[in-house]
């Protein structure tokens, strides 16, 4: 049996009329990377907030690191770091007063302070501006600040809220280097992200939610060929063309999504319509599971 | 599962509080400056204006010549604007608009040891900011006496009871702009019904009851005790009684509303 960071068992958060958890189960294992997908009002974020318990759930069990939430949390967070999506740095500081910060409030020993900020440093890439107000950086150094902050004390586990969110691509892709680097040095990491990509490139599991409760997890391939099948061919037309061939689509059996500009046929059974074929993925199982709807 | 069982974590532990005071410390490094300035310029004002304006047509209150008079009061009303102002305004900016405590309460620190740490490192503040009136007085002819080497520690308790109110404050209101009903309906009269610049004794019978209640009262009182001579020990035991009561009750109850406000 693989030994899990991270265990949650029916929890459920409820905010007024509003189920924003339902009766969730999710698993990180030692080690992985773990995406939490979903659109936006799915309970991504609520689920973050419960793991640091800065929101306490209304029934289930959550175990991070072997502790039981909420009453042994301040242990818990001890041992973990935390991106948020929200950059709350402190601007007027530089780099290094940032990290420094932090370093006392992780409790790093006197001794190890320093070793512990040039390391974080080092991992950010940011060495060269240690001494650079935050203010005067650019956003993508503020992310890699933000997400070295979060490791000066070599926590074993890492929660990641939408950590490229509002990103050029290529800051997102440093990001993404970032966090395949410590995938590389056996840190655990769950990560929640409405970016498809950013999941399929780097999970080794993906959880999608929609509405407080899962709706599929596993790895991303399996995902995809349990749900999408192997190939998904693309038919492109007017919009009445579009609205014909899923009518018949889905008539003969098969699945589609819209995406945009064509219809996209997927769990093809041997017949198929005439159109671009290409490989199926992940965005094609997160469209069919979580809606076409925009919420 | 696998934990590397570590003691578990408790309640207001040391490593907790210094960690947000240190990140105070960091900041005040930046903005230093102007809360010195500010600090300094704001009791010279105070004691020029009533000790030119009021000096000139009173000699004696109290029995006090009107520059002892109002340099002891400044230092109360110091210390008050110095605490409550800076937690109203600065934990309410933090908790909302730049979602530092949500990246301190990421970090193995509890919103009780949040709130604790913040007091602490504003009556500190509290304390060396309501001492720079009395040099300034000293400036314009205030006599230095022994006692008022406590005057910092009076300003700490006095401190600490307005800064963990104004987190209170910023935790109860929904929006920064219902501040201005709290600085109308208590910081002002507070600040004016406290002997700071004119007797108590003056004032209707009413008035001078609900004086009793406010602990800028018993923090003029004391400083007055201080520099010209205390009182009589179960009098000022009274006053910094009242000041201990005021700072216990204003620390627990900000904790219990910081913590409804953070953690949902």
């Amino acid at each position: 049996m693989t030994t899990l960071s991270m265990q949650l068992r029916d929890v459920a958060k409820t905010f007024g009329a509003v189920r924003a958890v339902d009766g969730l189960d999710l698993d990180v294992p030692e080690g992985a990377c773990v995406g939490l997908l979903g659109p936006n009002g799915a309970g991504k974020s609520t689920t973050m907030k419960m793991l640091t318990a800065q929101a306490i759930p209304d029934r289930g069990t959550i175990t991070v690191l072997g502790y039981e939430l909420p009453g042994e949390s301040k242990s818990a967070r001890a041992q973990m770091g935390v991106v948020p999506q929200q950059d709350n740095l402190d601007t007027t500081l530089t780099v290094q007063q940032n990290l420094t910060v932090f370093t006392y409030l992780y409790r790093i020993p006197r001794a190890e302070r320093q070793e512990a900020i040039e390391r974080a440093l080092a991992l950010a890439n940011l060495a060269d501006r240690r001494d650079t107000r935050v203010d005067k950086l650019s956003g993508g150094m503020r992310r890699r600040l933000l997400i070295a902050r979060a490791l000066v004390h070599r926590p074993r586990l890492v929660l990641m809220d939408e950590p490229t969110v509002g990103l050029d691509p290529q800051v997102r892709q440093e990001i993404w280097a970032l966090i395949d680097g410590l995938r590389a040095e056996g840190v655990s990491i769950l990560m929640s992200t409405h970016y498809i990509e950013e999941a399929e490139r780097l999970a080794d599991r993906v959880t999608i939610m929609s509405h407080g409760k899962v709706v599929a997890e596993g790895p991303p391939p399996d995902l995809v060929r349990e749900h999408a099948g192997a190939e998904a061919v693309e038919v492109y037309g007017p919009p009445a063309r579009l609205a014909e061939v899923e009518a018949d689509m889905r008539a003969a059996g098969l699945a589609t999504r819209r995406t945009g500009t064509s219809v996209a046929v997927l769990r093809l059974n041997g017949s198929a319509p005439d159109g671009e074929r290409r490989p199926a993925n992940l965005e094609d199982v997160f469209v069919l599971l979580t809606g076409e709807e925009i919420a | 599962m696998t934990a590397i069982r570590a003691r578990r974590l408790g309640r207001l532990e040391r490593p907790a509080l210094t960690g947000v005071l240190v990140r105070e410390i960091i900041n005040f490094s930046s903005y230093w400056r102007s809360i010195v300035f500010s600090s300094t310029v704001e009791p010279t004002i105070y004691l020029l204006a009533f000790g030119f304006g009021f000096g000139a047509l009173v000699t004696q209150v109290d029995g006090l010549d009107y520059i002892e008079f109002v340099g002891t009061g400044t230092v109360a009303t110091a210390v008050m604007f110095s605490s409550v102002f800076a937690t109203m305004f600065g934990t309410f900016v933090k908790r909302e608009f730049q979602h530092t405590y949500d990246a301190i309460l990421a970090a193995p620190v509890d919103a009780e040891e949040l709130v604790t740490a913040e007091v602490l490192w504003i009556a500190m503040r509290a304390s060396v900011f309501g001492s720079v009136p009395l040099l300034v007085a000293m400036g314009f002819g205030l006599d230095p006496t022994w006692g008022m080497l406590t005057v910092p520690f009076i300003g700490f308790i006095t401190g600490f009871g307005w800064a963990a109110f104004g987190v209170l404050i910023a935790a109860v209101l929904k929006s920064i702009d219902h501040f201005s009903y709290v600085t109308s309906i208590v910081i002002t009269p507070a600040f004016l019904v406290a002997g700071t610049y004119f007797p108590l004794d003056e004032l209707p019978r009413w008035a001078q009851v609900l004086g009793q209640f406010n602990p800028l009262y018993h923090c003029v009182q004391l400083v007055r005790g201080a520099s010209f001579g205390w009182q009589g020990f179960w009098v000022d035991l009274y006053h910094v009684g009242a000041l201990l009561l005021f700072g216990l009750l204003a620390w627990r109850a900000a904790i219990v509303r910081t913590e409804k406000r953070l953690i949902t």
